[in-house]
C-alpha cells in the first residue's frame, strides 16, 4: 500500500483542508487577534490597543446582563430537557401494562409517541420561533384565546413584551424543540438493557423509581452526559441566537431581558460596526462554552458501567 | 448492546416457577402496573398535544382568511381559502426561496459528502506525519462557536467577492459540515475491514480508484446517516446566511420566512405568511415520516458515538 502513498494523502487532504482552513480555521484566529484592535469594520485601517476592549467589557452592563442570560440558558436548558426526555423515555419503556412473562415493558403506541415527539427535531429553528411568534401574540394569538376561551379573560399576559416573561417564553421554545430527539435517543438506550436486569430487581421488591435511579441512569450515564454537552453547546450558540432575534422585540428586548452572548456578539458587528469589539464579546463566549464542556467533563465522569 | 435478543428467551423459562414462589408480590404488582401506564399514557398524551398543536394550528390558520385569523384563532376556517398558498408561493416569492436553497443546499451537501469521506478515508487509513494533528483540528470545529468565527468570516468573504453570493454560501456550508463529517466518517472507515481494499490494491488499481470503487460503495450506511444529518442541519441553517448572504434574490427559505414575517407584519398578509410558513414546513416533516427510521438514525448516530 506504499507506492504513491503522499501523492494520494496530499491529493485526498488538500481540498477539504483549504476549505475548512479559509472558512473555519483562519476567521476563528482572526477573530482572536481583532479582540485586541480598534477595527470598526468599516474601514480596513485598524490599530492594536492591547487590553483595551476587555477593560470596556468588564464594564459594560449588556454584556453582562447577555452573559447572566446565556450563562441561566446553559445551566437550566440541559437540567429541564434531559429531565423531562428521561422521565418520557422511561414512561415509554417501562410504564406499559404487565404482559405475560414480562415484568416491564413499553406502553402501546410507543412508536407513534416517538415520531411525533421528533417534529420539532426536523424543523428549522428559524420555523418554530416564528411560529410561536405567533402563538405568543398578546392580542390574537394562539395562547392568550386559548386561555380566553376556557374563561381565563383576566389572564392575558404580554408573554414577549413582559421583561419578566419573555426570557422564560424563549426558554419554553427552545425546551419544546429538544425534547423530542432526546426522548427518541435515550429510548433507543433503554431498550438496549437487558430486562432481566429489571426482572430481578422488580422480584427483589424495588420500586419502579428505584429500578430508574439503580438501573437505567447509571447504565444510560454516557449517552446523558454527552446530551448534555449537546443541550449545553446548543443554549450557548445558533439556536438561541435565532429564537432571541427572531421572537423578540428590538432584538434582545423588551429592555435587554432576553438577550444572549451570540446576539449581543451580531449587534456589534453588523448593526454597530464595532467588530473588534464584537470579536471581544465571542473570545467571552469561547471561554464559557470552554468552561461548560470541561465542567461537563468533568462532573460527568463516573465509572464506565458495560453490560 | 446488542444482547437483547437472548436473554428473553432464559427469563420466559425462568420466571413461571419463581412467580408461583412469591405469590403474595403478583396482585400487588399487577395494580401497580395498572396505575402506572394511565400515568404514563396521561403524561405520553399531553406532550404529544402540546408538540402537534402548534403545527395543526399552523396548517388550519394558513387556510383562513385575515379577519378569522384575527377574530377567532382557534376555530376552523368556513371556507378553505388555497389562495393564500397560491399567493404565498408567486407574489411572496417561496418559490424563490425555495429554489435558492435547493440549488445550496443541493451542492454543498454534494461537496461535503465527498469531500468530508475523501479526508476522513485519508486519515483513517494512513499514517503520516501530522495525521493526529490535522483529525484534531477537524473535530475541534465542533465545540466552537461559530458566531465568533462570522464576524472575519463576513470580511474573508467581502474580499473574496463571495459574500452575498450562491457559491459563497455553499462553500461556507461545506467548510461548517466538515468538522462532524470527518469526525463520523473516519470511525466509520475505520470499522470497515482492509482485506477488500488491499486485495483492490494489489489488482492493480490506483488508491484514487480503490476508494471511489471499493470503499465509498462499502462505507455506504455511514453515508446515508450522515447525509441525513447534514441535509437536515444546511436545510434549516439560518444563522450562516443571515449574516452572509444579505442581497434579496439570494434569500434562502428560513431567511426569506423571517424577512417576509416582518414585510408581511407591515402589509396585513398574515394569512399568506403562515401558508408560507407551511409551506417550508410540510416537505422536511413528510421526508421525516416517510424516511423516519433513517432520519433518526442519521441524527442520533453522532450522539450516541
Amino acid at each position: 500500500m506504499q507506492h504513491g502513498k503522499y501523492r494520494f494523502i496530499v491529493g485526498f487532504l488538500t481540498a477539504p483542508l483549504a476549505i475548512y482552513g479559509l472558512f473555519v480555521i483562519w476567521p476563528f484566529i482572526q477573530s482572536i487577534y481583532y479582540s485586541f484592535t480598534d477595527w470598526s469594520g468599516l474601514s480596513p485601517e485598524f490599530k492594536m490597543v492591547g487590553f483595551k476592549n476587555y477593560t470596556r467589557l468588564w464594564d459594560d452592563e449588556v454584556f453582562w446582563k447577555s452573559l447572566q442570560h446565556s450563562v441561566m440558558l446553559v445551566v437550566l436548558l440541559p437540567l429541564v430537557t434531559l429531565t423531562m426526555a428521561l422521565f418520557f423515555a422511561f414512561m415509554l419503556n417501562v410504564g406499559g401494562r404487565r404482559r405475560k412473562n414480562a415484568a416491564i415493558a413499553g406502553v402501546r403506541g410507543s412508536a407513534f409517541y416517538k415520531v411525533v415527539y421528533f417534529f420539532p427535531q426536523v424543523l428549522s429553528i428559524a420555523i418554530v420561533a416564528l411560529l410561536f411568534q405567533f402563538a405568543y401574540n398578546p392580542n390574537s394569538g394562539a395562547i392568550n384565546s386559548f386561555l380566553k376561551a376556557i374563561g381565563l379573560d383576566s389572564v392575558q399576559p404580554d408573554w414577549l413584551g413582559d421583561p419578566d416573561l419573555a426570557l422564560w417564553c424563549i426558554f419554553a421554545v427552545l425546551v419544546w424543540c429538544t425534547v423530542g430527539f432526546f426522548v427518541v435517543l435515550f429510548s433507543a438506550g433503554m431498550a438496549s438493557i437487558p430486562k432481566d436486569y429489571y426482572e430481578a430487581a422488580l422480584l427483589d421488591g424495588a420500586s419502579r423509581i428505584t429500578t430508574f435511579f439503580k438501573i437505567t441512569l447509571p447504565l444510560l450515564w454516557d449517552t446523558v452526559q454527552s446530551g448534555w454537552a449537546y443541550v449545553g453547546i446548543l443554549a450557548l450558540g445558533a439556536e438561541s441566537f435565532a429564537v432571541v432575534q427572531i421572537m423578540t422585540v428590538g432584538p434582545g428586548g423588551p429592555d435587554y431581558s432576553t438577550t444572549v452572548l451570540p446576539l449581543y456578539v451580531y449587534q456589534k458587528a453588523f448593526r454597530d460596526g464595532q467588530a473588534a469589539y464584537a470579536t471581544t464579546i465571542g473570545v467571552a463566549l469561547l471561554f464559557v462554552t470552554l468552561l461548560f464542556v470541561a465542567v461537563v467533563m468533568k462532573l460527568g465522569r463516573r465509572e464506565r458501567l458495560e453490560y | 448492546m446488542k444482547t437483547t435478543d437472548t436473554p428473553p428467551a432464559d427469563t420466559t423459562g425462568e420466571r413461571p416457577p419463581v412467580a408461583k414462589t412469591a405469590p403474595p408480590a403478583a396482585p400487588r404488582e399487577k395494580t401497580t402496573g395498572r396505575t402506572l401506564n394511565v400515568f404514563s399514557h396521561g403524561f405520553l398524551i399531553l406532550w404529544a398535544f402540546m408538540v402537534a398543536m402548534p403545527l395543526l394550528w399552523a396548517v388550519m390558520t394558513s387556510f383562513k382568511t385575515d379577519k378569522e385569523i384575527f377574530s377567532s384563532p382557534w376555530s376552523l376556517p368556513e371556507t378553505l381559502h388555497f389562495d393564500n398558498w397560491s399567493r404565498a408561493w408567486t407574489s411572496a416569492n417561496m418559490s424563490d426561496y425555495f429554489l435558492n436553497t435547493i440549488i445550496v443546499v443541493g451542492f454543498s451537501l454534494l461537496g461535503t459528502m465527498l469531500l468530508g469521506s475523501m479526508a476522513a478515508y485519508v486519515l483513517a487509513r494512513f499514517e503520516f506525519p501530522g495525521n493526529r494533528f490535522i483529525y484534531f483540528l477537524f473535530i475541534g470545529g465542533m465545540s466552537f462557536p461559530i458566531i465568533l468565527a462570522l464576524v472575519p468570516l463576513f470580511y474573508v468573504m467581502q474580499n473574496l467577492s463571495l459574500l452575498n453570493t450562491l457559491p459563497g454560501l455553499i462553500l461556507v456550508y461545506i467548510g461548517y459540515s466538515l468538522p462532524f463529517t470527518v469526525f463520523f466518517m473516519t470511525s466509520f472507515f475505520r470499522t470497515l475491514p482492509t482485506s477488500v481494499a488491499e486485495a483492490a490494491f494489489v489488482d492493480g488499481a490506483s488508491h484514487t480508484r480503490t476508494f471511489f470503487q471499493v470503499m465509498l460503495p462499502m462505507a455506504k450506511p455511514g453515508l446515508i446517516s450522515i447525509t441525513i444529518f447534514n441535509f437536515l442541519g444546511q436545510w434549516n441553517q439560518y444563522l450562516l446566511p443571515t449574516v452572509l448572504n444579505t442581497e434579496p434574490e439570494n434569500k434562502v427559505l428560513t431567511q426569506g420566512l423571517v424577512q417576509l414575517a416582518v414585510s408581511q407584519g407591515y402589509k396585513g398578509d398574515w394569512s399568506g405568511l403562515f401558508a408560507g410558513l407551511v409551506m417550508a414546513m410540510l416537505p422536511v416533516l413528510a421526508a421525516y415520516i416517510v424516511f423516519q427510521r433513517q432520519v433518526v438514525q442519521g441524527l442520533t448516530a453522532g450522539a450516541l458515538k
